[in-house]
């Protein structure tokens, strides 16, 4: 029988809590060095342009400014999926892409420098717009790059990469279909998730030496630092670098996408030979760091009375902004997710990723099948009206189940072999009080004067809690404690603290004798790190295992000492017993003063598995203002197991902000089309909840055992954000009676809607 | 204070303000071991006093990251001059902890015990204003905690675990 976990499952205090609340945990931006340089970047104020010259002269004058980069100056450093973005160019691609970097003793002489570059441009018209800058005429952001489409396959995830979502015989679908709905949706106001910290990095360049190659350290603000080195050597080729993690304010998958600053901050760095720190001000976050893509579907589906979807075909429009790095991969796991969701034999979705004259996409939770799903499920619910079929029970009906399947972002075919969601569906519907507030489609839940409410729902599913690689490895010591070495660094889920439980459990010691290593690439082993809910199952299966081996080689060391064998042994607070003669028992001491043991772990990924989030929102619009606030939230879900009840929590009242709930209400990043400007790059005028107005939220949490690891659990922090925003279209269509096409439902765009549908029907 | 104004008008003009209780005195001047007129007090307690839980996030005055207490009362130290502090007492969130005990602050131990907090990097400014909110109102309700608290950006969502953690300490009888 299993023992009872001691720290699994319990509230255990964060390792870290104390240094959050009284301001000792240190992020990136409270390292301080000897002779640290300040970086800036000077940015483009033209959307789409060639540098003709690049006037640094005065710059380098301002005393203080210890360096001034252009194109010419730097290495013909490439990223991007094609490689086609340079780190500096000679083009710029969107209001605010950089055109030379400096570095400077003090932040006041960087900024006088700043203000003395000058640059003369040769204009070229840009493109704002996902399917105009498809169309021939338009300009090309890249000679590379034949009207702005770029290829759908990225090599990362294998050769056969899903890129498009085809398979069985549309044609036949529709034929079967008792209905057949086309419609255009999308989810483009590209919200932003904007974590509180700023990115940021610093560089410290050191030459080679003894044979040893240039190398570069990062001191970063992430949570991947080994997939972060990755994406860095691809870049620098051959200079070795070593990521050191810090607390990490907020990334939300953001901060993946840091290339950029870190490798501004490193040939800074290269060309100063001192460390650079550069921090972008949040005007640069909103404007010039990465955003979520932009999705746009014109399709049609066709639907049985029973909810049978029988065919889906059309174009997905993705838009990357000026380049991408990992679009592809958000579009393979957004195709994967549809069919967790829905169930349909027949698909012809083909996908368009493209670039535009705004800055870039790149990861937000969500990846992918948020974008997808905030198209689509508009799309089918227009369906599901004609037929009058209830949300709740399509998506109950086709939401995945143990035996059905679905090609994964490497384009395999993987049976589902997780558990039945079906009791949280139906514990989420109850709780929030579907049937009694389900009114039918278009229909408000109640009418009080200008007031309607309007109820929605939404649901998601990931395959990815088993995605990709982990390593690490857990050493233990004579005096009973334990050291976990894993690449992951703190972004605020709490993980850190609950794999350190995990091991305290497999070791059955005091959370308190386990610490872990610096999070730094040079010291830990491969990690992939915390995305798509993988840290429960897939880092916590690396980390399970390595405490297990380290367990099992202290059995064999001690065996012959206790006259037993190895599996006849176990372990509670620092001594081995023989299990069936507890009184027979050694120290951990007694492998040796001076010696200790490493267990080594890895997960090998499984595409198998997937966690599910069901949200319910209430919404209420006020029909003469236009105005809509959200009345409640109920979110269902089932984890198999909870690791930290107040993390838990946490992760699931997190479905309103980053660009999660609010993306459909308020959240939004406005482009002025005649400059490529974004308008609100700052925290007043880009719209954020704040604690006057939160909504109740109730979340339900299931625990059905699930076949991950001896905790049999999975992560679903992550996808908290991904069912909601198209649970509140569904709402605020269902209270004003009208299909809302996109995203959010402000009140111009409401009262637009609503004054439209009074002029139709006054005539 | 009294070296301030005996201070000849030819001479550097000091700044003397009270760090979580230890003092400190700066010349005002351009030179760079000179606090400039330009120079906010988000930046002299991170860069001078070499505080860093005091954060800077938006630098404009929006987020309240970098809140710090004045002379008991919450301020977005990104928004106010170091050279319009001399005679102020400031306390960070380094300040709270007792002393002599090395206690936290219930405040910042109800945070703890609540995890209140997600990534962070607003939580020196939450609990802050949480302070100053139930230095004045012992009793504070839900409510006033979410009109102390409306001016905090926090992305995590971590509100709803904070005010139950303020609402934890404050003394309202139900």
């Amino acid at each position: 029988m299993a023992r009872e976990h001691r720290y699994v499952g319990k509230n255990v205090i964060r390792r870290d809590a104390e240094d959050i609340v009284t301001g000792r945990a240190k992020y990136v931006n409270d390292l301080n060095f000897p002779d640290l340089l300040i970086g800036k970047v000077f940015r483009s104020s033209e959307p789409h342009a060639v540098i003709k010259s690049i006037d640094k002269t005065a710059a380098l004058k301002v005393p203080g400014v210890k360096a001034v980069l252009t194109w010419e100056d730097v290495p013909d450093w490439k990223t991007g999926v094609p490689e086609v973005t340079r780190v500096l160019d000679k083009k710029v691609r969107f209001t605010g892409d950089a055109v030379a970097l400096i570095a400077a003793e003090t932040e006041e002489a960087a900024d006088e420098a700043l203000s003395l570059i000058k640059v003369e441009y040769e204009k070229l018209p840009p493109v704002y717009d996902v399917e105009e800058a498809l169309k021939p005429e338009s300009p090309d952001l890249y000679d590379e790059i034949k009207n702005n489409l770029l290829p759908s396959v990225d090599p990362f995830f294998g050769p056969d990469c899903l890129s498009d979502l085809i398979m069985g015989d549309v044609e036949s679908g529709f034929s079967e279909a008792d209905v057949i709905v086309k419609d255009t949706f999308s989810y483009e106001n590209i919200p932003n998730p904007i974590p509180a910290e700023q990115p940021g990095v610093i560089a410290k360049w050191e030459e080679s030496s003894g044979g040893a190659p240039e190398s570069v350290t990062l001191w970063v603000s992430n949570q991947f630092p080994h997939l972060n080195r990755m994406i860095l050597r691809s870049i620098m080729r051959k200079v070795d670098v070593r990521i050191i993690g810090n607390h990490c304010g907020g990334s939300f998958g953001t901060k993946l996408m840091s290339w950029q600053v870190q490798c501004y901050a490193a040939l800074l760095s290269r060309a100063a030979l001192k460390p650079v720190k550069m921090i972008y001000s949040k005007e640069e976050h909103i404007a010039a760091f990465v955003l979520r893509p932009g999705s746009r579907l014109r399709a049609k589906v066709g639907m049985k009375k029973d909810g049978t979807v029988t065919a889906v075909s059309g174009d997905w429009f993705v838009d990357t902004g000026y380049y991408s790095k990992t679009t592809q991969l958000q579009v393979a796991v957004g195709c994967g997710e549809a069919q967790i969701a829905v169930k349909s034999k027949n698909w012809n979705l083909k996908t368009n990723i493209v670039c535009t004259n705004r800055n870039a996409s790149g990861i937000v939770r969500g990846f992918g099948g948020q974008e997808l799903k905030c198209c689509l499920f508009p799309l089918l619910s227009r369906a599901m009206e004609k037929l009058d079929i209830n949300p709740f029970d399509f998506f109950k009906k086709n939401f995945i189940r143990p035996g059905d399947g679905y090609y994964w972002r490497d384009g395999v075919w993987y049976t589902y072999r997780g558990i039945d969601f079906t009791k949280a569906i139906d514990a989420g519907a109850e709780k929030f009080g579907w049937n009694e507030k389900w009114k039918g489609w278009l229909k408000p839940a109640s009418v009080n004067g200008v007031l309607r409410t309007g109820v929605g729902m939404g649901i998601h599913g990931n395959a990815d809690v088993g995605e990709d690689v982990s390593e690490a490895y857990v050493r233990i010591h004579p005096n009973g404690g334990a050291v976990l070495f894993s690449g992951v660094s703190e972004h605020g889920t709490g993980q850190v603290s609950n794999f350190m439980k995990m091991v305290a459990d497999v070791l059955r010691i005091p959370f308190e004798k386990v610490t872990k290593s610096p999070t730094d690439s040079l010291v830990n082993p491969n990690e992939f790190g915390p995305a798509g809910s993988r840290g429960t199952y897939a880092i916590g299966s690396a980390v399970i295992n390595a405490a297990e081996d380290a367990r099992n080689k202290l059995f064999e060391e001690l065996a012959p000492k206790l006259d037993a064998k190895p599996q006849e042994l176990d372990t509670e607070d620092g001594f081995v017993f023989v299990k069936d003669d507890p009184d027979r028992k050694l120290h951990w001491s007694k492998m040796g003063y001076d010696r200790s043991i490493t267990g080594f772990g890895v997960f090998e990924p499984d595409f198998t598995l997937s966690n599910c989030m069901i949200s319910f929102v209430e919404v209420e619009v006020n029909m003469e203002t236009g105005q809509t606030r959200l009345l409640k939230v109920v979110n269902s879900t089932d984890v198999g197991m909870v690791i930290d009840p107040p993390g838990l929590k946490g992760q699931l009242y997190s479905c309103l902000g980053s660009s999660g709930i609010d993306s459909a209400l308020f959240e939004e990043t406005v482009l002025d089309p005649y400059t490529g400007h974004i308008l609100n790059a700052n925290l007043i005028d880009y719209k954020w909840r704040t604690s006057l107005e939160l909504p109740p939220i109730e979340n339900v949490v299931f625990e059905t055992p699930m076949d991950s690891h001896c905790f049999h659990a999975v992560g679903v922090g992550e996808i908290a954000t991904s069912p909601g925003p198209s649970a509140v279209l569904m709402a605020v269509s269902n209270a004003t009676g009208s299909w809302i096409h996109e995203y959010p439902v402000t009140p111009e765009r409401l009262l637009k809607i609503i004054s439209e549908k009074t002029q139709k029907q006054d005539r | 204070m009294s070296d301030f104004n005996n201070k000849k008008s030819d001479l550097p003009v000091t700044v003397n303000i009270t760090v979580n209780g230890e003092g400190f005195s700066f010349e005002a001047g351009e030179r760079k071991d000179q606090v400039s007129s330009s120079e906010t007090l988000a930046d002299t307690i991170r860069n001078r006093v070499g505080l860093t839980g005091t954060k800077i996030s938006c630098n404009h005055g929006a987020c309240g990251a970098c809140t710090v207490l004045m002379n008991g009362k919450p301020v977005n130290s990104c928004m106010v001059l170091t050279v319009e502090c001399d005679g102020s007492s400031i306390t960070t969130i380094e300040g709270l902890k007792n002393k002599d005990t090395g206690a936290l602050d219930p405040l910042q131990q109800s945070f703890v015990d609540h995890t209140a907090f997600q990534c962070g990097f607003c939580t020196p400014g939450m609990i802050l204003n949480a302070k100053a909110l139930l230095d004045e109102k012992p009793g504070a309700t839900p409510d006033d905690v979410k009109e102390a608290l409306s001016g905090m950006f926090c992305r995590c969502i971590s509100h709803y675990q904070v005010i139950d953690a303020v609402m934890a300490v404050s003394k309202e009888k139900d």
